[in-house]
């Protein structure tokens, strides 16, 4: 599949997945493989934590938007940001420090599920189809078990209110995640036993109570394929007549039944997915250096690799 | 903070209280199982409240439900080595639950129950107000507390968008029902209330054309109904965070050797002890066993490349030989890469030790995963020592 084919296939990609399976990272890779390709990308993070800044080599991010580099743009949300905004453009700007100052934001944005969730959604559907949009918006959803409860709030919110303003943001925010050439979740897990039975869970409900359009799911982590061979070190030195002292034949056999051992497990749980969930895979691997543009710059290479040999939908 | 170190063996036979925290996808839940697995194993009497366990685990543990279930002696001590005083308990958190065994405690009758209860805005309480997962974990550890059945009570904490949610969610609460606008909205106006209180429902209105007005009316009479309880929740809080400040309640803050989860846990500890609290314990989960020294990588990487150049004088030739070669090459650049990973991620985590004043405890990336007593037990081991 074209590169630049598979990277427009939606305008919004929202990048999802539990802690600690590396969701930043790939929100940096897809964003700067995109820019590669020639599109205008715009990266947006809800959560204000400092690992996607770090990833592209920025300073901490803020509401305003700053380039990464040529094409890739960044900003960071928050969903008290995106209300204030809102209530201004309503020329309701008097009751929006109030709102703040009395704690009455808290009371009402309980006592309105998700009420911050569709701000957020809101606000980047507002970005989509303004007259400056990017090609490409990467969002960085919530982590966590609450990707779920990110995109289904807006359905969720339907039910419980009628009428009103934030009833219509809800109303725009779940067409927008219905329609596949406009939204899709790119899901992220661990070729781990636990993070792939989240993995699916998440991608069921996501399409059953969302309706959202899958992606391929990024399979993270996975050890490098350099990282080979059997715990046979002695037999191997015999047979090509080189000196193995006993003490770096022990170490070499125990790294490499490390890796065997670890690569076996891999190899079962991708498969696992693999026969869950019907989608295409990307698998980017576990890298032994820091998260930063270099790295990335690394990833994005082996991500464009795989989608080159995707098969294009029909 | 005063330097000291990890000493988990220690924590597990002498506290009453510990409270597992740090980012999600550390192992907070599998740190909490095993070390509650441990103080079983030592004699005492165990409780270990988890939040959303993986489904494995959970079965593991006999976790079918959210009340305190003991875990059948014979799947945490097989071997029957452990002391006859050892229990171990296991639960799974409810949210919702807990909160309404707290509305049932402090509710003046059955009639003010009933109407918090079936109030919308309360419904929504325990899932859209941040921090009340975190609040109730806190409170079913009060709970627990109460009940003395307890030596020891390992609660793990749930995976959090703020790192101290669980320290100031009751807070967070109480500032919620202590809100002005609608404590006003609901009393009758009077005298010099009367201006204040009409521009305040001006103000409302305003609020419940953006949201509807259906959602104001179910606050207020949420508010209405919760009234008069309020101290309850109070004294209950405070409870709580004295509870969490006692000498006998230990901090220990898990993580993993990535980047990304080291900074978190910095910013973790310095929050806590902006709390006037400390972390205990430093548990670094998945850090890459070290099957070489870091001095030797220099070693090694020249080693694998004189086996990919062409054989010198007595070493074998031919094809067989040559592919031997490879593979012995390759295994010790894998050597050499897994020492670095290893020296790498030591290096990190000693740094953010050294900043908490503490020492951190490694559990290897181990060659299986997590799901079973056994290597629960294992896990324990590399914990405790």
């Amino acid at each position: 599949m074209e590169l630049a084919q598979f990277c427009a296939s939606s305008r919004i990609v929202i990048v999802a997945g539990k802690g600690g399976v590396g969701k930043t990272t790939v929100v940096a890779t897809l964003a700067t493989m995109a820019a590669r390709s020639g599109l205008s990308v715009l990266v947006v993070e809800v959560e204000g934590k400092s690992g996607l800044s770090a990833a592209l080599g920025l300073p901490p991010l803020a509401y305003e938007e700053v380039e990464a580099t040529p094409g890739l743009r960044v900003r960071a949300l928050s969903a008290d940001d995106a209300l204030l905004e809102y209530l201004d453009q309503r020329g309701l700007h008097r009751i929006s420090g109030r709102l703040v100052r009395s704690g009455t934001l808290d009371v009402v944005s309980t006592a309105v599920p998700g009420m911050r969730d569709i701000l957020l959604l809101g606000k980047v559907k507002q970005l989509e189809q303004s007259a400056s949009a990017p090609d490409l918006i990467v969002l960085d959803a919530p982590a966590a078990g609450h990707a779920i409860t990110f995109l289904t709030s807006a359905r969720g919110l339907q039910d419980a209110v009628r009428v009103g303003p934030v009833r219509t943001q809800a109303d725009e925010v779940v067409a927008m995640l219905a329609d596949p050439a406009r939204c899709q979740v790119l899901l992220v897990t661990l070729p781990e036993e636990t993070p792939v039975n989240e993995v699916a869970e998440t991608a069921f409900a996501l399409e059953d109570r969302a309706g959202i359009a899958l992606g391929p799911v990024v399979v993270n982590q996975c050890l490098p394929s350099r990282w080979n061979g059997s715990p046979h070190a002695v037999a191997d030195a015999t047979l090509a007549r080189v000196d193995l002292p006993a003490d770096e034949a022990v170490a070499l056999d125990a790294a490499t039944a490390f890796v065997g051992a670890r690569r076996a497990i891999q190899q079962e749980q991708i498969a696992r997915l693999a026969k869950r969930l019907p989608l295409p895979q990307i698998q980017l691997p576990f890298l032994d250096e820091e998260i930063g543009p270099d790295a990335i710059g690394l990833l994005a290479d082996v991500f464009a690799a795989q989608v080159s040999a995707m098969k294009a939908p029909t | 903070m005063s330097a000291s170190t990890t000493d988990l063996g220690a924590l597990v036979e002498r506290c009453h209280v510990l409270v597992c925290c740090g980012t999600g996808g550390v192992g907070k839940t599998t740190t909490a199982a095993a070390l509650a697995l441990e103080g079983a194993r030592r004699g005492r009497r165990v409780a270990v409240i988890t939040i959303d366990p993986a489904r494995r685990l959970a079965d593991t543990l006999g976790l079918a439900g959210t009340h305190d279930a003991e875990v059948d002696r014979a799947l945490w001590d097989p071997e029957a080595s452990a002391p006859d005083t050892g229990r171990l308990t296991a639960l799974m958190l409810d949210t919702s639950e807990t909160f309404d065994g707290l509305v049932d405690r402090y509710a003046e009758n059955e009639e003010q129950r009933d109407r918090i209860l079936e109030n919308r805005f309360y419904r929504n309480l325990a899932s859209a107000l941040s921090g009340t997962q975190e609040y109730m974990a806190m409170e079913r550890l009060h709970e627990l507390h109460e009940t003395g059945d307890y030596d020891l009570i390992v609660v793990d904490t749930p995976p959090s968008r703020h790192a101290l949610d669980f320290l100031d969610a009751p807070q967070r609460l109480i500032r919620l029902l202590d809100n002005r606008v609608f404590r006003v909205m609901m009393a009758p106006a009077r005298g010099a209330l009367r201006i204040a209180s009409a521009a305040l429902h001006a103000f409302v209105r305003q609020v419940g054309r953006v949201v509807g007005t259906g959602v104001i009316d179910d606050i207020i009479s949420f508010f209405r109904a919760f009234e008069g309880m309020e101290e309850g929740f109070r004294a209950r809080a405070d409870a709580v965070r004295t509870l969490l400040a006692e000498d006998s309640t230990a901090f220990v803050l898990v993580t993993s050797p990535r980047r990304d989860s080291i900074d978190e846990a910095v910013y973790f500890a310095d929050q806590i002890a902006l709390h006037g609290l400390a972390i205990d314990g430093l548990v670094a989960n998945r850090v890459h066993p070290a099957f070489a020294a870091p001095t030797d990588v220099a070693r090694l990487r020249p080693r694998a490349a004189a086996l990919r150049e062409a054989p010198t004088g007595d070493e074998g030739s031919g094809p067989d030989a040559e592919a031997a070669r490879r593979r012995l090459a390759d295994r010790y650049d894998t050597l050499a890469d897994l020492a670095a990973l290893a020296d790498r991620e030591r290096v990190l985590l000693a740094g953010v030790a050294t900043h908490m004043g503490t020492t951190a405890v490694y559990v290897p990336f181990l060659d299986h995963d997590v799901h079973d007593i056994a290597a629960l037990h294992t896990v324990g081991r590399y914990l405790v020592g």
